[in-house]
């Protein structure tokens, strides 16, 4: 997973390798500094007094020293930012790329608001601990075996402390970030449901309010509240002690200089230690517990950033389930349809089968009718034509080739769907019913509109073709959005055109303009509709009548009238339904 | 119910990007109130403890000057020294053992105050937005609202556990050290300040620069949020249009405009802490060569102790306190950004929680009530099942009316915005037992009036009167109980379906839900969901179809029993053949009772004793089925199929 998510770096591994580079030169002077700072120091205390000119020419190589340190930080402080937001860059690009190969199957699977998170919020998660690793992981480490090499070099006998020290840190710190971490996911979980749950009621402020249920949902509210803040506080007083325990080893340290070295120094006479060593090796005992803190700080880090990890992991490794085949056709002979002893269900594991037992040859040119109740599993029949889903078993074929022969993209422009759940994207819509066809003329999408009823109301928009379009359509009617959409379709020039309840909502003598004009302009292209209401079927060469899942009747409408139960009651309902009750 | 309301309006404005004092202080001032003695405690171990860090530098002068002594004394002997040493460090053990206590005493009780408070805050908050009218979340995004609970609250967790703590600390151990640095020395203190006035502007050149560039990466994440949503909700479409690489192009164009931004703000941002400490390296460095110089020339010292001639005892210590003095300015560098972040976060929760609350001045409220066989209206104190309005007058005296649906409006005019009238003289007269039916085109002003009879919004001008009184004067609460409210945006909450039923009468019995759930026809799919009615519901519902969420709504509404029920498409999404059913459960349910039904679906009003037929807010005819058929006018063009509504 790591090698994989790591592998997005590409062409910014440069800058990250650049950072480490910075990060050396510079641990190296920081390093250095107190080292010679320490003998300007002697300098001043030695017993034959100041030697100026040493003292600034000792000056002049530290100020260059603390210039070069800085310009290495400012630089890798640019190239940590470069890689790291690189890093995400790619990330994210290799994200939308994969969801841009899913299968209907795989959009399924995970909904479109956390593919947003995990795009946005994950990622900037494991942008920031990327940066924290290459900008600190070479740096503490490299401090912390510098500083103790220096100590034990300067300080002898007197670094033993750091024996002691930094394993009680170290692990201490450990100790909490094991206790602290398992906390906190657990309160995070907790805190994403409680926000929920004010998500839950800001949407349904009317239902509160209608039900008056204020009072209740504030108890509610303050139980969880409660349970929330109890287990934060847990946590965080876990992650209180760090700061504790790191006192204690500096306090220690400065206390075990002070006594061992101010016993070793008089002992020897100055030989074994000096006073200006004493004092370095209380800045060298301060760089090692520090950068011990940035490395348990970086594994707390690497290892909440690994939920991150994970869902973004997820969304990369998903496969798509549909493959081009080898060797695929690109023709669409003829817009004829043949669904043999087909059976799907939605996913391997489901148990009920969405369709089962379905045998229909449909004609080229042929107009069919489909109806029945929520659940039937009307779409779920359409969506194998164009191959969003396979078939679970039994094949469907398009011009007499199974779907599963053709390139996908060349069924697809041949085999046009307007979907239930249909949408408009935001832009003008011109650009809009170009999705239909990039390269159709202004002429061809008037035609398309006209043919869909839509050209009428467009233009009676000031700005015609030219009107903008929200997000989500929210400025056109449910109807006029409806029409939209089929002439994006209809620019495609398919040979199916496949209607998923895509007139619900347009008046029904538009309805039946826009029956009338496809098959007066679209003769040799094969019309599928999924209606609720008899009248936009009635006049089909075929209707199918499905009933959970199954074909239940078959016919025309003068057939089914006679023969399916089904059909003539949704047909009685519809043309005197509410006079029954009165 | 978006599709009525006003154009959202943001109040509380863009975070500014300067330090908000007024902010500050109440923040300062809410700390104080909920935690009045912790607080204090809290602020001593600070300080105390910063203190205790700043002086040991002092000590350790000290021990090193004896060293040097008796190095230079030649006198090696460690048992005397050892005297003159130990003590010393004895009382350095000591305040460190003090300092120790204080920590832990204090990261321990700063846990316990930051969450306390946060909690504290949020169920202020919540508290505070449940009693906010409707109009509040018809005027404001809902993801606005949210980030006041996730977003703010998290930079007011940063502010109070770190900012201010480490300000307070960095602060005390500044003034330290700098009086400690005037006793050695004012002339070197002089050199030090002017380096710190340095270290300043150029964190605030960097600060800024960060600042602008992380306002503009929000600004990015927001248009790349924007951008991936709206595909990935239109990925189906995308797929059968085969647009893929066209969508791909798109996106590659903002995401590069994101990464820019997200580099440059984190560029400054890491190079301010490099920067900064090695400012102070080279502060160092000067410090040491100037106290070299001033050493070598036995230059007169300035200073408020007891050292007229600069001597190597106090310069040495001074060059360690000018580290510590710009380590703690660097402290407070970084805490800046933080703690103008975490104003803007708390200005914008008290935005929140200053929003005025729904005003109820209603005095007519709903009591159980028996009624005797001549009509006249008891209260009662036990359930009876009867509901009555009880009613105090000015004069003193009580009266009882029962309470039976009867509703009427007379000519009200309403606006949801000054200026704008949606409704006009709109006059409907619903007795017990009818069904009155709006259509009309969207934004005709269906919604509103339903809006107005259960006071989510008052009326500009007119009456409308609930079993004869006046609805200003019923209290909102026993007003909306008495109404039974079904929306077309379906609203479930996270938990079982019969839970979600009980929302609508908390005290019914599972039997009851159930019965319920019958009358709705929502029966028969809830007993085939995998654990029937204990089904957990999750995300609104999400792994329910509309229709069937539908039926839900409906089974909570039916609970609730109400002598009013409003049906606001509440059966858009249901097929007609099991609308017929609900319709019959529902018939059946409110026998006597009045009902309001909206709906664009004619088969679904069309056995409605009367159908207002609405247009730009006027009611423009009604009458039953038969009636408007006749009229032949904008019903009839409706029902034949002639007019397109929406």
């Amino acid at each position: 997973m790591l090698k994989r998510l790591f592998g997005c770096v590409r062409e910014y591994k440069k800058y990250a390798v650049y950072t480490l580079i910075f990060m050396v030169v510079e641990v190296i002077i920081d390093c250095l500094l107190p080292f010679i700072a320490a003998k300007v120091i002697n300098n001043l205390q030695s017993e034959a007094g100041v030697d100026m000119g040493y003292i600034i020419k000792i000056g002049l190589i530290l100020i260059l020293m603390a210039l070069i340190s800085l310009a290495m930080g400012a630089l890798a402080a640019m190239t940590a930012a470069k890689a790291s937001a690189g890093f995400a860059k790619n990330l994210r690009h290799d994200i939308f790329e994969n969801v841009q190969t899913y299968s209907f199957e795989n959009i399924d699977k995970f909904s479109s608001a956390s593919l947003v998170t995990r795009m946005t919020t994950d990622v900037a998660n494991v942008q920031m601990s990327f940066m924290m690793l290459i900008r600190i992981a070479v740096r503490a480490p490299l401090m912390l075996i510098f500083s103790i090499v220096m100590a034990f070099i300067m300080g002898g006998w007197l670094a033993s402390s750091f024996v002691i020290l930094i394993p009680i840190l170290a692990g201490g710190l450990l100790l909490i970030a094991k206790n602290a971490m398992p906390a906190f996911r657990r309160v995070f979980k907790k805190y994403d449901k409680l926000n929920e749950s004010i998500e839950e009621n800001v949407r349904a402020a009317r239902v509160v309010k209608g039900f008056s249920r204020e009072e209740y949902e504030k108890k509610k509210f303050g139980k969880a509240a409660d349970e929330i803040q109890n287990d934060f506080t847990k946590a965080e007083r876990i992650v209180a002690l760090n700061s504790p325990i790191m006192q204690f080893c500096v306090y220690f340290n400065m206390i075990f200089v002070m006594i061992v070295g101010s016993m070793l120094a008089i002992k020897s006479g100055g030989t074994t230690i000096n006073v200006g060593e004493m004092s370095a090796m209380l800045t060298y005992g301060m760089q090692i517990l520090m950068n011990l803190m940035m490395l348990s700080m970086i594994y707390v880090m690497l290892t909440m950033s690994m939920e991150s990890m994970k869902r973004i992991y997820e969304v990369l490794s998903e496969k798509t389930v549909l493959d081009n085949p080898k060797d695929p056709e690109y023709e669409v002979k003829d817009g004829s349809i043949e669904f043999k002893d087909v059976s799907f269900k939605y996913s391997a594991k489901a148990k009920k089968y969405a369709l089962s037992d379905i045998d229909v040859k449909i004609e080229s040119g042929m107009t069919v009718g489909i109806i029945g109740g929520t659940g039937s599993s009307k779409s779920s029949l359409v969506q194998l034509i164009p191959r969003l889903y396979d078939v679970t078993e039994g094949s469907v074929k398009v011009g007499g080739i199974d779907v599963r022969k053709y390139d996908i993209e060349a069924l697809r422009s041949s085999v046009a769907m307007v979907l239930q759940k249909n949408l408009l994207f935001s832009g003008t819509i011109n650009e809009n019913l170009r999705w239909g066809n990039p390269n159709a003329t202004d002429e061809e999408i008037r035609e398309a509109c006209r043919l869909a009823q839509a050209d009428d109301f467009v233009m009676s928009f000031p700005d015609g073709y030219e009107t903008k379009i929200e997000q989500g359509g929210t400025n056109v009617s449910g109807g006029q959005k409806q029409r939209l959409c089929i002439a994006r379709a209809l620019l495609k020039k398919p040979k199916i055109l496949i209607l998923d309840d895509s007139t619900s909502a347009v008046d029904t003598k538009t309805d039946a303009l826009i029956r009338a004009g496809f098959k007066e302009y679209i003769p040799e292209t094969t019309k599928i509709i999924i209606a609720q209401r008899i009248a936009s079927v009635s006049d089909a060469d075929l209707i199918i009548v499905m009933d959970n899942g199954k074909i239940a009747d078959m016919g025309n409408h003068e057939k089914l009238l006679k023969t399916s139960d089904i059909y003539r009651e949704v047909y009685e309902q519809q043309t005197n339904g509410g006079e029954d009750d009165e | 119910m978006s599709k009525n309301k006003p154009n959202s309006v943001q109040k509380g404005g863009s975070p500014k990007r300067r330090m908000n004092f007024k902010v500050l202080g109440r923040v300062m001032k809410l700390l104080f109130k909920f935690y009045p003695v912790l607080i204090p405690i809290v602020a001593v171990c600070i300080v105390t403890s910063a203190l205790v860090s700043a002086i040991p530098s002092v000590f350790t002068q000290k021990v090193m000057a004896i060293i040097t002594r008796y190095l230079d004394s030649g006198d090696m002997n460690w048992s005397v020294a050892k005297t003159e040493i130990l003590p010393l460090v004895g009382i350095l053990i000591a305040l460190y053992v003090v300092s120790l206590a204080f920590i832990v005493l204090q990261t321990q009780l700063m846990a316990y105050i930051t969450q306390g408070f946060l909690g504290k805050m949020r169920k202020k908050m919540f508290d505070g937005m449940q009693n906010l009218p409707i109009k509040y979340f018809d005027t404001h995004k809902h993801g606005d609202i949210m980030s006041y609970y996730t977003n703010d609250i998290d930079t007011l967790r940063q502010l109070i556990s770190q900012s201010l703590p480490s300000l307070l600390q960095a602060g005390t151990i500044v003034l330290t050290v700098l009086f400690i640095m005037l006793y050695y020395s004012i002339w070197m203190t002089l050199i030090v300040l002017l380096g710190v006035l340095g270290m300043f502007f150029v964190s605030k050149k960097f600060g800024g620069g960060s600042a602008k560039y992380f306002i503009r990466q929000q600004k990015s994440i927001a248009k790349t949020e924007g951008y991936v949503q709206e595909m990935m909700n239109g990925q189906k479409v995308i797929k059968v249009f085969c647009r893929e690489e066209q969508v791909k192009e798109d996106f590659n164009a903002i995401n590069v405009e994101l990464c820019n931004d997200t580099m440059k703000a984190h560029a400054y941002a890491n190079a301010l802490g490099p920067v900064i400490m090695n400012i102070g390296n080279i502060l160092y460095v000067i410090c040491v060569t100037v106290g070299g110089l001033f050493l070598l020339l036995e230059t007169p010292n300035l200073s408020i102790g007891p050292f007229p001639y600069f001597h190597l005892s106090f310069v040495i210590p001074f060059l360690n306190m000018t580290k510590q003095f710009t380590g703690n300015v660097n402290t407070v560098s970084q805490q800046i950004n933080h703690i103008v972040m975490g104003m803007a976060g708390a200005e914008r929760v008290f935005t929140l929680m200053d929003e005025q609350p729904e005003v109820d001045e209603g005095y007519v409220t709903l009591v159980n009530a028996e009624i005797a066989e001549d009509g006249t209206v008891k209260e009662s104190r036990k359930h009876t099942g009867k509901w009555a309005w009880k009613h105090p007058h000015s004069d003193g005296t009580l009266t009882y009316t029962e309470l039976k649906g009867d509703v009427r409006l007379f000519d009200v005019d309403f606006g949801y915005e000054e200026g704008k009238t949606v409704l006009h003289d709109v006059s409907v007269y619903a007795e017990p037992g009818q069904k009155v039916a709006f259509v009309g085109a969207t934004g005709a002003g269906k919604t509103t009036i339903t809006n107005l009879i259960n006071r989510f919004y008052d009326i500009a001008d007119g009456k409308i009167r609930y079993d004869g009184i006046n609805i200003n004067k019923i209290r909102k609460s026993d007003l909306r109980r008495s109404l039974g409210i079904v929306l077309q945006d379906t609203n479930l909450f996270t938990g079982t379906v019969m839970e979600n039923i009980r929302y609508g009468n908390l005290e019914a019995t599972d039997d009851e839900c159930i019965k319920a759930a019958v009358l709705a026809g929502a029966d028969d799919f809830i007993t085939r969901l995998p654990d029937g009615y204990n089904t957990m519901l999750s995300n609104n519902g999400a792994n329910l179809s509309q229709g069937q969420r539908q039926l839900i709504a409906i089974a909570r509404a039916a609970v609730a029993d109400p002598p009013v029920m409003i049906l606001d498409e509440a059966t858009s999404s249901i097929d007609t053949r099991t609308e017929a059913i609900v319709q019959r459960g529902m018939d059946k349910l409110m026998e006597g009772r009045t009902v309001f039904v909206i709906a664009h679906r004619l088969s679904t009003v069309k056995n409605s004793d009367v159908i207002m037929v609405l247009e730009k807010g006027r009611i423009i005819e009604r009458g039953n089925h038969q009636k408007l058929i006749e009229e032949k006018g904008t019903y009839y063009r409706l029902y034949t199929g002639s007019f397109e509504l929406e």
